[in-house]
């Protein structure tokens, strides 16, 4: 027995998902476009606008710069969303409510508010180096990844097995090791994921935060376009696109797709 | 090694609110006790304080001559079990059996041996790679039991352990429990709302209300000698009839119910009786008669009970139910007289 779908709504969700891939398609058509300007429908095939990345340093500096910020930020935010979310799910009777609402508030406010408000405070207030400055803000930037996703996976959690560890003898921080951490090895992996790619991919926390000599991927391609309008954007943006798809990819091999919609 | 548990003058709050009020246990050293209450009457609170997961607002657990009132959860080394299993779910049914013996630092080789010596005697040996999402109820709360025995704990409790299994499973379990308790000798507290589990389980029920222990005794003394109202009410002396003393002779003695029906109480039978007391009965240690001495009654609704008939009754000290005669049917709305049989009811101070 197969569900009926209805023609019309059918017929919508092709349109939808032209919608959504058309981009895809042109950005990848525009990158192997033999002329120097951005096109579409590419006028002959080349390579050489992929090869042109690797010529560019900024463009190699900037992606290294990427993935370190990347991985340091959402290393941190994990660091501080998993006690969190821990602290949230395992207390919830006894703490207040906005409590849980508090870490997801970077995605809440405005990015460019949030941005701004970053330099004020990392940049301008505490006088951090840019370095320093993008990790704490990209951790900031995903950390309601980290809680709420963690979190989700806690809330299924019953937490008489970690009392259980317990009375058999196991100390409480050995308990969080071996007996609560196994069991939300999934959400940790999907948090880690989701802000793996929200970080790589962030232009608006970046832009602020970014200074001289220190950029990230994104913000490197925002500045080239604004000198040359060729092709090297689009394959750029084909690589990073490569890069999330890889991580999906793993995902999918791994833990299947569905447990990041779950 | 067997010890005793002892409880001193318990008082719990959660913010303001009290929920045991200076209780007062003591399970000697092999015994099985359970606590025996309603829900929310502070069972589970009682026993996540000895287990050392909540603190007491004041009052004292003692596990034979050792205080435990401050020590960690983690040192007090008592085996729990609960109502929902609380395996751990990345573990298989071995490695769950052979995890307190790991936190005791237990060789590899000596854990495994272990761990599958009381797999045997709970009869899960077969089982021992499945995880525990690949078990039914009564299995896994077979390996919760298996977990807490292995680490031959001095005191084992249970938190309503065969609340979620279906009841044919829970009388044979209950049975198991039993049986592997008394063979080790495990002093043990056990939980539980079920008056017939309690009672068949343990060697001495507490029956608690509301954060205090009405009563600590066998079975068979809450059955036939409840020392409270609460108590009568819970083990089913459905009638408690306020009586007052008008003559004595010898033992013999003369009471008057309201509405001035008159009974002769030995006190040979019930021990000495004062001037106030309440006769507490259940329906069919009350006789419903045409005639005779006894309480005055207007009969009401009839229920059919295969081996009685069982009235309502209006009396003039109150509703009554009581059973009549299956020989001697009564329609609603006819007169009779209700007599007490002495060696079912019995005799409550009105004080406690
Ligand atoms: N974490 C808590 N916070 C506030 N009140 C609680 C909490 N846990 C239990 N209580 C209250 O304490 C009382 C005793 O609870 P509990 O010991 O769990 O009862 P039982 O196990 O006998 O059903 C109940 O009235 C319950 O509502
Ligand atoms: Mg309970």
């Amino acid at each position: 027995m197969t569900a009926r779908i209805h023609p019309l709504l059918g017929a919508f969700a092709i349109l939808v998902f032209l919608f959504l891939l058309a981009p895809l398609v042109i950005i990848v058509g525009a990158s192997l476009s033999d002329t120097t300007y951005l096109t579409f429908p590419p006028q002959g095939l080349t390579l050489r606008w992929f090869a042109n990345i690797f010529e560019i340093s900024a463009f190699r500096n900037t992606a290294i710069t990427s993935f370190q910020v990347a991985i340091l930020g959402t290393g941190l935010s994990l660091l501080i969303g998993i006690p969190a979310a821990y602290a949230l799910n395992r207390y919830r009777v006894g703490l207040p409510k906005w409590l849980g609402t508090l870490f997801i508030l970077p995605i809440l406010v405005p990015e460019i508010v949030f941005g701004f408000s970053l330099l004020k405070t990392i940049t301008i207030g505490l006088g951090l180096p840019v370095y320093p400055s993008l990790i704490i803000g990209h951790a900031l930037l995903v950390l309601p990844y980290s809680v709420r996703v963690v979190g989700a996976s806690l809330a299924s959690f019953d937490f008489s097995v970690e009392e259980a560890a317990i009375s058999l003898g196991c100390p409480p921080l050995k308990t969080f090791f071996t007996v609560v951490l196994p069991n939300i090895r999934a959400g940790v992996i999907a948090a880690f994921i989701l802000a793996f790619i929200t970080s790589i991919n962030d232009v608006s926390i970046s832009v602020f935060l970014t200074g001289p000599g220190i950029s990230t991927l994104p913000i490197q391609i925002l500045a080239h376009m604004e000198q040359f309008f060729d092709p090297t954007i689009a394959s750029v943006s084909v690589l990073l696109m490569l890069v999330t798809v890889g991580v999906m990819a793993i995902v999918e091999m791994t833990l299947g797709l569905t447990f990041l919609t779950k | 090694m067997t010890v005793s548990l002892t409880i001193e003058n318990l008082s719990a709050h959660y913010g303001q609110t009290q929920v045991l009020k200076d209780l007062s246990i003591s399970v000697a050293a092999g015994e099985l006790v359970s606590l025996l209450g309603s829900s929310g009457c502070g069972k589970t609170t009682t026993l996540r304080i000895v287990a050392g997961f909540l603190a007491p607002t004041s009052g004292h657990v003692k596990l034979g001559d050792r205080d435990l009132t401050t020590l960690p959860a983690h040192a007090r080394d008592i085996g729990l079990v609960f109502q929902n299993y609380a395996l751990f779910p990345h573990l298989t049914v071995m490695e769950n059996v052979a995890f307190g013996l790991k936190q005791r630092g237990i060789s590899s080789s000596d854990r495994a041996k272990r761990a599958t010596a009381m797999l045997e005697r709970v009869g899960l040996a077969p089982l021992a790679d499945r995880l525990p999402a690949a078990l039914s109820g009564g299995q896994k709360q077979r390996v919760a039991l298996a977990r807490a025995l292995v680490i031959e704990p001095p005191l084992l409790m249970f938190d309503e352990p065969l609340s979620n299994l279906d009841a044919k499973l829970r009388v044979d379990m209950r049975v198991e429990i039993r049986q592997l308790q008394k063979a080790n000798g495990t002093t043990s507290l056990y939980v539980t709302h079920d008056q017939e589990e309690a009672f068949s389980i343990s060697d001495r029920v507490a029956i608690m209300n509301a954060g205090r222990i009405m009563q600590l005794d066998t079975p068979e003394v809450l059955y036939q000698k409840p020392a409270n109202a609460f108590v009568a009410r819970f083990v089913g002396f459905e009638n408690l009839i306020p009586m007052k003393t008008v003559a004595r002779d010898g033992v013999i003695v003369t009471a008057e119910a309201a509405g001035g029906a008159r009974l002769h109480l030995s006190q040979d039978a019930f021990g000495p009786i004062k001037d106030d007391f309440v006769l507490a009965t259940r329906p069919d240690g009350l006789v419903t008669r045409g005639t005779g001495e006894g309480i005055p009654a207007t009969l009401g609704t009839r229920t059919y009970l295969g081996r009685a008939y069982q009235y309502k009754c209006e009396t003039a000290a109150g509703e009554i139910t009581a059973n009549g005669a299956l020989s001697e049917m009564f329609e609603p709305g006819a007169t009779a007289v209700l007599v007490p049989l002495p060696e079912q009811c019995c005799i409550l101070d009105p004080e406690n």
